[in-house]
């Protein structure tokens, strides 16, 4: 072997770089090291290819080669098999499919969730290309993305009334004057008691009988949130949850860590709170309890109450991570940032957060792929995400039997879901890398 | 630490160039909890008046230069940069900070951001100045710490003498009055001391207000105006740093003196 001869005489400094000895690398070193390494590992080796052959060419038999794709009924799909279970019958999954993804949905309104998936997707392409053009309108379409999603799904006209002029109004207004307040530093005590005021009064008229409604708007037809099913469900409960929870845990994070110590104290008991509670539980409060705190009369959508309980519970979770991103930084990140003369607010939004959030990744996404599994526990509460209606689709006579088609489909269906999450997660570290530390 | 580092294109050291009080420190104290790290402090530094500060570890140099931009806060006497008394105030805190320079020990380069990005944000995001105004500014003073063909790299990709000299470039962009330095080169490699240093003398010459912590003797009695010796707290002695070296007062300085120069 060329590389193992000695290179004859080189005067000192001048030793070239030689390649390493070739058994040590490609292909074959790798099969030597890893397979071959020693009697034991040879034996394990022979034992897995065993294995592998007596588990997969029938497995694979099973899915693809003997399955049956079309037919009617379970009684069917048997039929046309060599013995019955020989192979799956994806016909159930196929046949079921428009219930499995658009849940009760009117069926002649179904181009609404068509158009919710298709804006999602770009969504999601845009919000998580970086080097797309025009991102900055990209990434506000992504910010109101979850309303314009949530006006298409459920629809509904606009009752326009006193009241809610006024109150647009009163908030539109409020909220000029403050950023003016505010930016340039003065926010006072008196200006805290006029929005109470105001706001006070606006209560007073809203129960008044001065409160009438002007017009209403024509909108899409309204469509009840027990309508949502299936795939179109999970994916509400976890987009909504995994899409709020991260704005709303960096804040309980940067709470957690203020100077302000009723601000840190609350954040702190919201935090334990939360993490200290089984998710379950805090459904059933959802389902049942939140309406004994409410004022009599008035009702308030389950599905809402679901989507504020499995946010709370995920934005918990993002808040642990995020602080422990945040406690990752070395203290001279935030000196260098002060030292600059930067506000603490932009210190965090240039500095900080960037880095914090980046050492995060790992665990943000952890807590995602977490919250996107854990939407199946609505079904708890009688609510038929893609694991209730399928568990009650079993139940038809037509397809009794085929639990393992259906749970092999869900698998699925949420391994490719969580799978491209992580993916993306290791994409994203790689691309944010930038050399060493300082 | 070695005594004859850069001082080939020594300056001429005293005359300050003008008696106008930049900094004034009052009958100051901290504490670090219980710890009384700084005791009774007074100094006063004129307008483009260069003092090097000296002494053993623990002797609160560090903590006394970072209470002057309130890294650090101080709990007794005044402390007033340029005409600005630090209090609680945020505001004051944000002003002084904007006029008062910065250098660190570990460079504190944001590892995230380009180095022209990271010597153009503050003048972008603190001065408001517009992104292309800025960029080019930055661009000189990279040029005048001479890595301008770095600009581009992200800091993780430098060498410690290259992200330091960013570190000061990135603090000069804010064209501030007073420059403090953390014991600038205690964190580099013994070949990279020189470049950090040069460009020291270089900004020194240029009539910059400067308060160095520093080991590096060769650089104090080339540029300092004032040699400040510390220990457990306290100012011990204030003195030329011809005089300083050559005549110390007390013990202390002595012993101190005899450790950094004789190992």
């Amino acid at each position: 072997m060329a590389q193992n001869q000695a290179i004859p005489g080189y005067t000192p400094g001048t030793h070239p770089d030689l390649p390493p000895p070739v058994r040590t690398t490609g292909m074959v070193g790798w099969v030597r090291t890893n397979l071959l390494s020693s009697p034991l590992n040879i034996a394990l080796t022979l034992f897995s290819i065993w294995l592998l052959w007596s588990i997969v060419p029938p497995a694979l038999n099973w899915v693809l080669t003997d399955a049956i794709w079309s037919a009617d009924t379970r009684k069917e799909c048997w039929a046309l098999m060599s013995a019955p279970r020989d192979g799956a019958c994806w016909a159930f999954i196929r046949g079921s499919m428009e219930l499995f993804v658009y849940g009760w949905f009117p069926r002649d309104e179904l181009w609404r969730v068509n158009l919710t998936f298709i804006l999602f997707a770009l969504t999601v392409f845009g919000a998580l290309r970086e080097n797309i053009p025009g991102r900055k309108y990209w990434l506000w379409f992504a910010a109101g993305f979850p309303f314009i999603a949530a006006y298409l799904l459920l629809g509904g006209g606009l009752e326009v009334s006193t009241f809610k002029v006024l109150l647009l109004a009163v908030i539109v207004s409020g909220g000029s004057f403050s950023a003016k307040k505010l930016s340039r530093g003065g926010y006072k005590f008196w200006h805290l008691l006029t929005s109470i005021v105001a706001l006070l009064s606006l209560y007073v008229f809203q129960v008044s009988e001065y409160n009438s409604v002007l017009f209403t708007i024509d909108g899409l037809t309204s469509v009840g949130t027990n309508k949502l099913g299936g795939i179109l469900l999970t994916l509400v409960v976890a987009v909504t949850g995994i899409a709020f929870s991260l704005p709303i845990g960096v804040a309980l994070a940067l709470g957690r860590r203020s100077k302000l110590p009723a601000l840190r104290a609350v954040c702190v008991i919201f935090i334990e709170f939360i993490r200290g509670v089984p998710l379950i539980t805090l459904l059933f409060v959802a389902s049942t309890m939140l309406t004994y705190f409410l004022p009599p009369g008035s009702s308030f959508d389950l599905l809402m109450r679901v989507l504020i309980m499995v946010t709370l519970f995920a934005s918990a979770y993002i808040a642990e991570v995020v602080r422990g991103g945040l406690q990752g930084l070395p203290d001279g990140q935030y000196e260098a940032a002060d030292s600059l003369g930067l506000t603490y607010w932009k210190a965090h939004r240039l500095i900080i957060l960037p880095q914090a959030l980046k050492i995060s990744i790992p665990g943000i996404v952890n807590t995602f792929i977490g919250s996107f599994k854990d939407s199946v526990l609505v079904l708890i509460i009688g609510m038929m995400d893609i694991l209730g209606l399928g568990r009650a689709r079993l139940n038809d006579p037509d397809w009794l039997g085929l639990a393992p088609e259906l749970y092999i489909f869900i698998s699925l269906f949420f391994f490719i879901s969580c799978f491209a999450m992580a993916r993306y997660s290791l994409n994203l570290e790689r691309k944010l890398q930038t050399g060493h530390k300082s | 630490m070695n005594q004859e580092t850069p001082t080939s294109n020594a300056i001429e050291a005293p005359a300050t160039s003008s008696d106008e009080k930049i900094i004034t420190i009052n009958g100051m104290h901290k504490w670090f909890d219980d710890f009384h790290v700084l005791k009774n402090i007074n100094l006063e530094v004129r307008r483009g008046e260069r003092i090097v500060i000296c002494g053993p570890s623990g002797s609160g140099k560090s903590t006394l230069i970072r209470c002057i931009n309130r890294l650090e806060e101080h709990q007794q006497g005044t402390i007033t940069v340029d005409g600005t008394e630090l209090t609680r105030d945020l505001k004051n805190i944000e002003i002084v900070r904007s006029e008062v320079g910065m250098v660190f020990q570990q460079f504190n380069l944001f590892p995230h951001l380009t180095v022209l990005e990271n010597v153009a944000l503050a003048p972008i995001w603190v001065r408001k100045m517009p992104r292309a105004e800025a960029e080019e500014s930055a661009m000189q003073y990279l040029e005048r710490v001479k890595i301008p063909e770095q600009a581009l790299k992200y800091p993780g990709q430098l060498s410690g003498g290259q992200q330091q000299r960013v570190a000061i470039a990135r603090s000069l962009c804010m064209n501030p009055r007073i420059m403090l330095f953390d014991e600038p080169t205690s964190a580099l490699d013994p070949e990279m001391i020189k470049e950090v240093l040069d460009v020291m003398i270089e900004l020194a010459e240029s009539g910059m207000t400067m308060l160095v912590v520093t080991h590096e003797m060769g650089f104090a009695t080339a540029v300092a105006h004032r040699v400040i010796f510390m220990d457990g707290g306290e100012i011990i002695e204030e003195k030329p740093p011809q005089e300083f070296f050559d005549s110390p007062d007390h013990e202390r300085t002595k012993l101190f003196l005899s450790q950094i120069l004789h190992h």
